[in-house]
Parts: C-alpha cells; structure tokens; sequence
C-alpha cells in the first residue's frame, strides 16, 4: 500500500465552482490516519462536494489533493480500492435484496469468492441483518438503509472510509450505536471522514472542520475548538427571556444570543469585558437578569465561525 | 478487464431484470403484439368496397370486364346506375365507395389505347382510392391481344389491390423478416440506454463508479444480459413467424443468427451512446425514438429504398436497419449465403465499433 505517511488526507487549496458558485472555496485540510475526522456545515456548505473531490469523483477546479499517498484525481482508479465511500443520498440497488447488494459489493471490490461469502455473512451478523438477507434493500426503513449502506461501504476493510451524513436518518440512540461501529473500524486502522449537522456527533469526533458556504472556517479538535471561545460564553438567566433578548442584542459585541428554555446562550466578540456591559445594559432597561459564564459548546464554534445563528446549521433529529 | 466483476455486473442486472415485471412482459410482449400487427393488421387487402357500375357500352367485351372486376373480391355491386351523373350523386350520398363507368365507346377507346373505363371513388378514403387506381388499370391488362396494351406491360393480367399502406405489396412473409429488425432496434437501444440512466438517476451510479469496477466490465455487463434477451426475441419472433405464417428460412438458420447479433450488437452500443447523454430516463427514450423513427421510415423497411431520394438514402445507410433488413431478407427470403452479403455486415461491424468506442470513452467514472 502506498504512503506509510501518517496522513491519509491532504487537501491544498482545493476549489470546486459550478458556473459562477463556488461550492468549495480554497479549502486546506489535513486528516492522520485512524482518526474520525468530521465534517460539519449546513445545507449546501460544500461538504458532499469535498467528499466527491477527495475520493476522485468530481474533479476540482483547483487545488491539490493526496489521498493515501496518491495524487487525486490522476490515481483516483488506484484509490477505489482502498477507500469506501457512503453517499450521502441511498445508492444500493433497491430492487435487489439485502444479501444481493452485499455479493455484488464484494464482488466488484475483488473479494474471492469464498471469502466473499463469509464477509457478507459476517456482516449481516454484525450489522444486525440476520433473518433479514432475503428483504429488498428500497423496502427497508431510512435508518436500516443506512446500516446497510454502511456494512457496504466496509466490505473490502478499507483503509479510509468517507461517509457523507451517514446518520441523516438514524434515531438519536441507534446513530449511538452507529458511533460505537465508526470507533471500533478506527480502533482497528480505518481513517473515517464524516459529513454530518449534528452537534453531538461532531463532538465525538478526533478533529473537525467547519464549513461555511465553501469555506472551510474552523478547524481542530472539539476541546480546541471550544477552547478557543473560552470567557466568550454567557449564561442570562431572566423573567422575561424574550424581553432580555431585545436588550441584548443591541449591546455592541454580543454576537449572538440564542433562546434556550428560560434562558438564553449569549456569544461574545473576543475583546473582552462583554459581561459589564451586558449587565449595564440591563440595568439601564430595568431588567432584572442574572449573568453567568459558561462552557462553550462547538455550537457557539460554529456560531463564532460563521457569524450565523446555530439552528441554521440543522435541526435536531428529533 | 476482470471476469468475476464482469460477471457480478451481469448478475446483478439479471436479477434486477427477474424483479422488473414490467419491462420482462414487454420483452415477450412487443414482438409478440408486433408480428400481429403487422402480420394480420396492416397486410389487410381491400375487399368487397360497395360499388354502383354503370355500364354504357352494354357490349360482350364490358361485360366481361365488369365479371373480372367482380371476380377479384374487391368491389362489391350495391347499386345499378346509368350515368356518371347518377355514380356521383350515390357516392356524395355515400351509398357507395366505389363507380364505375364504361362509356359508349368502349370498344373503340379499347382498339386506339385511350383511357377505357372512369373509376370514381370517395376520394376522401385514400385506401380506398388506391385501390381505384389499380381498378383502372384493369383494361390494360385484360386484354393481350391487343398490340397497343403491350406498350405498357403489366406483370398480372389479373387486378391485384393492396393496401395504401402497404405499397410494396409486402405479405407477412416479407414483414417477419424485417419486424426482428425493428424489434431488436426498438427494445435494445431503449433497455440498454434507459438501464444506465436509470442508475445515475437513483444515484447508483456514484456507489459504482467509486468502486473499482472498469468501464469496460460496466458497459459490456450492461451490454451482455439484453444481447441474450435480443437473442431470444429473435427466435421468438421467428418461431411464431413460422407457425403463424408459414415464413421461410431459404439460408442458414445460424446466419440468421448470426445477422440478429450483429444489428442486436449495433443497437446495444447505440444505447450505450444515448446513456452517455442522456440525463434522465426520459431523455433517453426520446433520443431513441429519435433514431427509432428514420428506422422505420428509411431502412426499407416500409418504403421501397431504391425509390426513396438521394440524402434519404444516405442517411439510411448509417442506420444499422437497413443493413440488416438487406442481410435478413437475402438470407430468409433469396436464400443467399452470409459471405454473399459482406457490405452489408461489415457495415454493421463499423458500427459496432464506431458506437462502442464512442460510448466507452465517453462514459467517465466521475460525477461532472
Ligand atoms: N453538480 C452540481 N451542479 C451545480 N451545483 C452543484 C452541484 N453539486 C453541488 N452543487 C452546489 O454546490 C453547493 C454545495 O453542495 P454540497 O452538496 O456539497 O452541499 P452539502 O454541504 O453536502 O449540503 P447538504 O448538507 O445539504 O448535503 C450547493 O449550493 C449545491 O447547490
Ligand atoms: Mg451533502
């Protein structure tokens, strides 16, 4: 296998436009090996695009791009067959069954043929599918069509696996479960890249990065990534939220404030003393609210990052 | 080129295949519906057209040749009439389809070679009116003695009418062979076309062309289970071809086959082209009836090639059709040997190639 490197992805400058959109901006980016590497950005922020350029599917208008060792796209046709690639959007064959859709994968990623037959059991046991490798893979729920999709993209062990919002679909405690596979393929060597709008799952992931309108924003590992937001979090806890959210946005730096339950999260710029003034404010309009810091969460990251509000990034699964 | 990925490929479509109910009932179906159509349907001869003749010559010689008109089944007397005059106001009414008139001088027009009888007809029928023409000729023929008829040489002394539609005089044994033309480019250019689009519009495409499966294993693996569908309809048509109409197989019956592979081969890489293209299913069909319609026109399948205009007739050579029909009614119909008819399969292989190529090196395992 090429590229004993500790790197598995590196990305320099790597541009994609579509006519006059730049769906991908200049985005560098650099992935170790057996890390969960994950992508987070809301609808249309160039993440399936990325994926599609790192894995030699769409070309890029610029940049470049070395996968495993190899350059992409020119050697993409020698990558295929140490990648697997979960699009984003179902692709197995909904009229063949489950046990169908596995052979054929197995096939066509050279597996021989006996071992072949012992993966696709291996995985219909692993993946929770026993009594079930005779159903059409089109008649199964959203979630279990994802399982599968995932069984079918490890079929062949590969060494880095792109997954692109491979949850989408999943309930909040069977995507637990997806995680606990994603951490053992890493335990076991594989480099994952994961697209996904979830907060929870960005959180587990070894790094991250942020993007935004093609932009890649923020990047590192989540602690970094809050890390750097610390003393720029605040808690108003108040009588009347709706009314302290009018003040608050009117106090020069708070970059957002963000109603949750009875309280409100407020992000600060980073030059200080946001607090006192906030406080002040409050004062001065005759509310009574009490100011508290608190820990940042990689939505005031994202907050921070794009200068968006967090529920443009998604909605919660619910 | 791996042959376990070439094999999966084509598994997986047969499966796929088994589960389409629907295009498997058109597979048995189309060829089946189409040799019945154009088998029975549109090989109708004009029969017993309600007629009014009025014959003024009232001599042994119109009589005759009012006997032989009836004798051929064709026209059928409703009505008697007197005059011309008369015939017109019963067709206006639509009391008859079809007037006759022999005028007085029968006899002489017949001796100098003028015109010998009127044939008026609703002219708002052009089948009908097709068949009058060949009405009026009957004089002509009926009378060889006659020095000044041999000027104008007619092959049948009998009246013989067929169908407008049918210009060629084509009877079923004729239209069997070409229909596995028409068959084999209907159904193979759409299957195969429609099969990848259908791919990349469900999004299977990209779950493809991300695994190491070639181009080559992708196109051909597509490529090979609708070749043996093309082979069985083939021998479907050709065996109820047989049964229901009694076509002959003059030549080899493995040339037959081999001249079906060819145009089934040709049809194949076509599809594949218009898969490169096309971006959704629909687009597909439309560019193939776009190639199915100069098929059925310009081939010769339902126009006399030779009579057709220069540019038509070049055109008509690009389409693999014409190719075959040639090679297929040699072989079915003259008999003739496969070596015989080498432009004609050559040809079709130049095709083959062309096409394949063209769709090989245009289908990129990328998603722009
Ligand atoms: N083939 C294409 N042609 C034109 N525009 C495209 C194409 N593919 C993507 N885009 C555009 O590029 C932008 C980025 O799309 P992309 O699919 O990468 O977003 P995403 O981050 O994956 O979004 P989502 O979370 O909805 O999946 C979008 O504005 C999209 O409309
Ligand atoms: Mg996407």
């Amino acid at each position: 296998m090429p590229g004993e490197s500790d790197i598995a992805i590196r990305a320099r400058g790597l541009t994609k436009c579509f006519g006059s959109l730049r769906a991908v901006d200049d985005v560098n980016l650099t992935v170790t090996r057996r890390q969960v590497y994950g992508f987070l950005g809301p609808n249309g922020s160039g993440k399936s695009t990325s994926i599609r350029m790192l894995c030699g599917l769409l070309t890029p208008t610029a940049g470049e791009i070395e996968v495993l060792g190899l350059r992409i796209p020119e050697q993409a046709e020698e990558l295929r067959r140490h990648i697997g690639y979960m699009t984003q959007q179902f692709s197995l064959f909904a009229d063949l069954t489950l046990r169908e859709n596995l052979e054929f994968l197995a096939a066509v990623q050279d597996l021989p043929r006996r071992e072949a037959e012992q993966r696709v059991d291996e995985l219909l046991h692993e993946y929770h599918f026993e009594g079930r490798a005779d159903q059409l893979a089109g008649t199964m729920s959203g979630g279990q069509k994802q399982r599968l999709a995932l069984a079918g993209s490890v079929i062949h062990k590969p060494e880095l696996l792109f997954l692109d919002e491979p949850t989408s679909a999943v309930d909040p405690e069977s995507r637990r479960d997806f995680w606990e596979k994603l951490f053992e393929l890493a335990d076991a060597g594989t480099t994952i890249l994961v697209s996904s709008h979830y907060m929870d799952e960005a959180e587990r992931c070894h790094r991250l990065a942020i993007l935004d309108r093609g932009r890649l924003v923020a990047d590192g590992s989540p602690a970094e990534l809050t890390g750097a937001l610390a003393g720029r979090t605040l808690e108003v806890r108040a009588e009347q939220p709706r009314q302290a959210k009018r003040v608050l946005v009117q106090v020069p730096g708070v970059l957002s404030a963000a109603q949750i339950g009875n309280s409100l999260r407020v992000l600060c710029e980073e030059s200080g003393d946001c607090r006192a003034r906030i406080e002040q404010a409050f004062a001065d309009a005759g509310v009574s609210a009490t100011v508290t810091p608190i820990a940042p969460s990689l939505e005031d990251v994202f907050v921070a990052a794009t200068n968006r509000p967090a529920d443009q990034l998604a909605t919660e699964a619910p | 080129m791996n042959w376990r990925r070439l094999w999966a490929v084509v598994i997986k479509e047969l499966r796929q295949l088994r589960r389409d109910h629907i295009t498997l009932a058109m597979i048995v179906g189309i060829p089946i519906m189409q040799l019945i159509l154009f088998g029975y349907a549109i090989n109708l001869n004009l029969r017993h057209l309600p007629t009014a003749i009025a014959d003024q010559s009232l001599t042994s010689g119109s009589r005759q040749l009012v006997m032989d008109m009836l004798a051929t089944g064709v026209i059928e007397p409703v009505a008697s009439a007197q005059s011309p005059q008369q015939l017109m106001e019963m067709l206006r009414r639509g009391e008859i389809s079809v007037g006759v008139v022999i005028p007085q001088d029968f006899e002489r027009r017949l001796a100098t070679g003028e015109e010998v009888v009127q044939v008026l007809v609703d002219g708002s029928d052009t089948v009908v009116q097709s068949a009058a023409v060949q009405l009026a000729q009957m004089p002509l023929t009926y009378t060889p003695a006659e020095p000044r008829a041999s000027s104008v040489p007619l092959p049948q002394a009998r009246i013989s009418v067929v169908s407008f539609y049918n210009p060629q005089r084509v009877s079923a044994i004729n239209i069997v062979p070409g229909l596995i033309g028409i068959i084999l480019t209907m159904t193979m250019v759409m299957f195969t076309s429609v099969a990848i689009v259908r791919e990349r519009e469900r999004g299977n495409m990209e779950l493809l062309i991300a695994t190491p499966v070639s181009r080559a294993e992708l196109m051909l693996g597509k490529v090979l289970p609708y070749g043996i569908i093309g082979l069985i309809q083939t021998s479907l048509i050709l065996l109820l071809g047989m049964l229901l109409f009694q076509v002959p197989i003059r030549g080899s019956v493995l040339d037959v086959y081999w001249s079906a592979m060819l145009l089934i081969l040709a049809n194949l890489s076509l599809g594949l082209l218009i898969s490169t293209r096309a971006q959704s299913q629909f687009q597909a069909m439309q560019m193939t009836f776009f190639v199915f319609l100069p098929s059925i026109l310009l081939s010769g399948f339902m126009f006399p090639f030779d009579g057709m205009p220069a540019p038509a007739q070049w055109l008509a050579e690009v389409l693999p059709l014409t190719h075959f029909l040639r090679l297929i009614r040699g072989i079915m119909l003259r008999g003739a040997d496969f070596s015989d008819l080498w432009p004609e399969w050559l040809a079709l292989v130049v095709f083959i190639l062309v096409m394949m190529t063209l769709a090989i090196v245009r289908f990129r395992k990328t998603l722009d």
